[in-house]
């Protein structure tokens, strides 16, 4: 078995993944779907870490749980900040939200 | 074959991602991230990451997104218009995102040697030829138990790093509860 496989293709897909989420944070208002980039730019650096563990040595996947952990907190947080958003204003369009824009 | 494989989901990785940003409907891109997420488990397992593959199903598809659908179905958004930006919004995002990811796109040039080339003409953090034998990490995974060789480094270089990880869990715990919570 070759030892490196597909590492080229894979970095380059993480990045293509990562400019989607960056794409899609930035065009949507939609705070739950904005929340997804976020994560689909998390998932992107994970494909990141596991291409390059085929180099780097296992450490590589170690990271790559604490990216889960990271991620599955953030998303715990963040969701229920939405929620709390949308109990005061009926909506979570971003748009809506500018109380800090004075 | 494999490489064949690889292409396969790679293209349905990035036809997820890009449906998912362009479904007017949460729940629709909710389930074209999970159909990303499938194919990225898919690919890990092609990398030799069996086990991230494993978890990234377990943790991402059947936590993280049933999370999302959960929040969707307890809000009630009902039919929306649509959440794009206007037109300066859309051409701004599109070239901020275009000149990341050409940007970004510059890795697809970097092979192992190359890797490994850098690193030994870069700042002596690391000895390369040590760092870079070919698929040893691979290779001392097959020959150990995997979940040994990823439990190792975990509780023992980066044991600080967990511990601090299970404290980060617990405040997001606590802060999830907190924020959603009606009344105290």
């Amino acid at each position: 078995m070759e030892p490196t496989r597909f590492l080229g293709p894979s970095l380059a897909l993480s990045a293509i993944l990562f400019t989607l989420g960056v794409a899609g944070v930035l065009l949507r208002r939609n705070a739950i779907i904005l929340f997804m980039c976020v994560e689909l730019m998390l998932n992107a650096v994970n494909l990141t870490f596991v291409a390059l563990a085929q180099v780097y040595g296992v450490e590589g996947w170690v990271m790559v749980f604490f990216v889960m952990t990271v991620a599955a907190a953030e998303a715990a947080v963040g969701l229920a900040i939405i929620l709390a958003i949308f109990r005061h204003r009926q909506s979570v369009d971003l748009a809506n939200i500018n109380l800090l824009q004075g | 074959m494999e490489s064949v494989v690889f292409y396969i989901f790679a293209t349905a990785a990035v036809l997820g991602g890009v449906m998912c940003i362009l479904q007017r409907s949460p729940v629709a891109s909710a389930l074209w991230l999970m159909s990303t997420m499938f194919s990225l488990a898919a690919l890990y397992v092609l990398l030799g990451a069996e086990l991230i593959g494993a978890f990234q199903v377990l943790v991402y598809v059947g936590a993280v997104l049933v999370l999302f659908l959960f929040v969707v179905m307890l809000l009630n958004l009902g039919q929306r218009s649509n959440d794009l930006r206007g037109p300066s919004g859309i051409a701004a995002a599109l070239v901020i995102a275009g000149l990341l990811g050409i940007e970004l796109l510059a890795v697809w040039r970097y092979t192992p040697s190359r890797l490994a080339a850098e690193v030994a003409q870069g700042p002596a953090m690391l000895d390369a030829s040590a760092a870079f034998p070919a698929g040893q990490a691979m290779r001392q995974a097959a020959a150990h138990n995997v979940v040994q060789s990823v439990a190792e480094p975990l509780f023992r270089t980066y044991l600080i790093p967990f511990e601090i990880t299970s404290v980060l869990l617990l405040a997001a715990l606590v802060g999830a509860v907190v924020l959603a919570k009606r009344r105290i």
